[in-house]
């Protein structure tokens, strides 16, 4: 993924410090509070939502069952009316296909409408090495951008900052980017709003390309949906001459009436609206209407080996809707870059190591950064299991990562003990025999010092269960 | 009706007050329950670190200790789910891996017969009133998995609500997760102490005395907490609060 994540710290080291930060605390309490609070209100509206959750997931289910079909439907679809489309194994590639294409018009600007895909390969950071300035115009994405920031969350990637950081980021970084933003700029939203208004219109109307993603590519036509709230976007797909979509292969849908349930579910789910102000749709090239040269780029960059494994493939349903980081109660004091990746929470815990293998310490270390509550499977609107995939994905780490030898010698013996009832016993009666000399608030060996840092020990019992009911129940006391 | 109690390996080595509550309870509305000795732990801590293959012989085990019984009862919601939802799957893979179909055939017969105290005393035994008696304001937090692998719903919320002298208060985000987690208490100790610091602070913001839970695996998190920091409240099994009567006050 992104070259601006890469050697960032495994989780729990990243959430160290995240967490002592109050201010991020606040600000993504706030945040995530109201949003999963006017998410619940307008999914209750619907009588069908249960159904809708249904249809969601098996419109995707059946769909990446038949990929390789959809995908070449798509393909030839696109085609047909005017466009052309590559193929990106990976990252690199899907990098390589983008900067190419824009050095092929003599040009060294794109606008970008947000993209997750396109932070997932790091093609802000691959552009300027070839000498082309990419600025994004998503009002969140812009902050993050000016900001020299990294975005923490998949709907509102500037969920970290308050309205006085943003204020300070436009009046810092504008002038440096372009228009500068107005003398004496206040945090007022409308003239935060009006700020970027003026930046940004100047890009789009120099912007000779483009770069988009796609919340959905829609087989039998080629056609490309982007779902969004500001209209930046549409300005994006509609004004510069060339347009390139980067777009993963898992986001096809096989027909315009599949579009219906997903048009219902994600923007209840994400903004909590009835329906998202603006979508767009794009199909090849029109004459003298809208971009006269379209790219179809198609992503794999891991989604292949992902889709080959039967329980963690679920995660390739996601319509990146957010809600299940907006009730996650770890995601909200660990802050989004805990994740070191542009899908962070309970869908980035399970999309991330999937997308890039288990090697490194920080991939190792997501599918352990959940409690299991299940929060997160309850709000998700295409019903992934991420608990399941979670306790899945554990399973491969301990299998494969080296230093969980310790931990795997710990677990047998745990289970060894359990296994032999009288051992246990004997075990249970020794710890209460000296619970005299234990420790409340010494600090534990090992692994278990991180609960005696915070958590004071319970007094152990005279006398484990198992002994009562011998004594007292089961030799015919009763 | 044969009913054994899963006491649970929390509650057998930390609480054994809870399971001699649970017992007292279960006596009191005239259900004979047995205590098979050769129960251990659910396997639940192996199972979700990541351990499934080290589970196995912890199906078997349990499987084994309560055949024979119509109703296995448990005060932990957070086991009862492990047995009910995760039995079944350990032994699916179990059987596809080609393990025969012992294990798979004892997880999906013990799962059948499975339940968590709130559901056995409002589902199979039909009661809401348990003649308890609790003179204390407490506040009740719904643990996880009891709240949303089993769905226990306004179950013992509605226990709660019948006991004599008990004030039930509201706690704020009570939905929550507390940030226990099993070993993600020791892995991320960091957002799990912050999750419970802000459950703690939430539950104090009720002025009740008591914080009552389900599962004595979260509560151990939420003491431990409220201890580190001299509160006054404390934490209390449900079961505990369902065995109080006026002629034996749980202190």
């Amino acid at each position: 993924m992104s070259g601006a994540y890469l050697g960032m710290p495994a989780f729990p080291e990243a959430a160290k410090t995240s967490t002592k930060n109050e201010q991020l605390r606040a600000n993504l309490t706030h945040a995530t509070h109201t949003i999963r609070d006017k998410r619940a209100a307008a999914v209750g509206e619907l009588d069908d939502w249960a159904q809708l959750r249904q249809a969601g997931k098996e419109i995707k289910d059946n769909t990446l069952a038949r990929l390789d079909h959809y995908l070449l439907q798509a393909e030839a679809a696109v085609q047909a009316a005017g466009g052309t489309v590559h193929w990106a194994t990976d990252a690199a590639e899907a990098n390589r296909i983008v900067a190419d294409l824009v050095h092929a018009k003599g040009e060294s600007e794109v606008v970008k409408v947000k993209s997750m895909a396109t932070q997932e390969i790091g093609l802000n950071e691959a552009l300027a090495a070839e000498g082309i300035t990419a600025y994004e115009t998503d009002l969140a994405e812009l902050i993050v951008q000016l900001g020299d920031d990294l975005p923490s969350h998949i709907l509102v990637p500037a969920i970290h900052k308050n309205r006085g950081e943003i204020r300070d980021i436009f009046a810092e970084a504008m002038g440096r980017w372009g228009r500068p933003a107005p003398d004496g700029l206040t945090d007022r939203p409308a003239d935060l709003a009006e700020a970027a208004r003026l930046h940004l219109r100047e890009k789009f109307l120099r912007a000779k390309v483009a770069v988009s993603g796609a919340n959905f590519l829609i087989a039998e036509t080629g056609t490309l949906v982007v779902v969004e709230s500001e209209g930046n976007g549409r300005m994006c797909l509609t004004l510069p001459e060339t347009l390139i979509s980067v777009v993963g292969i898992e986001k096809v849908i096989p027909t315009w009436r599949d579009l219906e349930v997903f048009l219902q579910l994600l923007p209840r789910s994400s903004t909590a609206e009835r329906m998202n102000p603006y979508t767009s749709t794009w199909t090849g090239t029109t004459d003298r209407d809208g971009p006269q040269e379209f790219h179809l780029v198609l992503l794999d960059n891991g989604r292949t080996a992902t889709l080959a494994d039967e329980v963690g493939r679920q995660a390739l349903r996601c319509i990146r809707c957010s809600a299940c980081l907006n009730v996650c109660p770890v995601y909200e004091r660990a802050g989004g870059h805990a994740y070191g990746s542009p899908y962070p929470g309970p869908i980035g815990a399970i999309l991330t190591p999937q997308l890039r293998g288990l090697q490194s310490e920080l991939e190792a270390s997501l599918p352990y950064a959940s409690t299991l509550c299940g929060a997160c499977y309850e709000v998700c609107p295409v019903a992934i299991d991420i608990p399941e995939v979670l306790v899945h994905l554990r399973e491969q780490v301990a299998e494969q990562v080296e230093g969980h030898r310790v931990e795997r010698a710990a677990m047998k013996a745990a289970t060894w003990l359990l296994d032999h009832p009288a051992a246990l016993t004997a075990a249970e009666r020794a710890a209460t025999r000296t619970r005299a000399l234990h420790p409340k608030r010494l600090p534990l060996p090992g692994p278990a010092k991180a609960w005696s840092d915070t958590r004071d020990l319970p007094a152990l019992p005279a006398e484990p269960f198992r002994d009562w009911w011998k004594k007292n129940r089961k030799d015919g006391s009763r | 009706m044969r009913v054994a109690l899963f006491v649970t390996c929390v509650n057998d080595a930390l609480y054994p007050g809870t399971g001699r509550a649970v017992v007292t309870l279960l006596d009191r509305l005239g259900v004979e329950v047995d205590f098979p000795a050769a129960q251990t732990c659910c396997g639940q801590p192996q199972y979700n670190t990541g351990y499934r293959r080290e589970t196995e012989p912890l199906v078997l085990r349990s499987a084994r200790a309560f055949e024979g019984y119509d109703y296995v009862v448990t005060p932990s919601g957070s086991c009862a789910a492990m047995v009910r939802d995760n039995y079944p799957r350990i032994g699916a893979k179990a059987l596809a891996q080609g393990r025969g179909s012992e294990l798979a055939d004892a997880a999906a017969s013990l799962a059948a017969r499975t339940f968590e105290l709130t559901e056995f005393l409002v589902d199979v035994l039909g009661v809401t009133d348990v003649g308890a008696y609790f003179p204390h304001t407490v506040t009740y937090h719904p643990s996880c998995h009891g709240l949303r692998m089993l769905g226990l719903g306004e179950r013992p919320r509605r226990l709660l609500e019948a006991v004599k002298g008990l004030e039930l208060r509201e706690l704020p985000g009570a939905e929550e997760c507390c940030g226990f987690g099993g070993t993600f208490a020791v892995k991320n100790p960091d957002v799990s102490a912050a999750m419970g610091a802000d459950k703690v602070r939430n539950a104090l913001s009720t002025g009740a005395g008591v914080l009552c839970g389900a599962d004595n695996s979260c509560l151990l998190h939420l003491d431990g907490t409220l201890r580190r920091q001299g509160a006054a409240m404390r934490a209390v099994h449900l079961a505990e609060i369902l065995a109080s009567t006026e002629t034996e006050v749980l202190a």
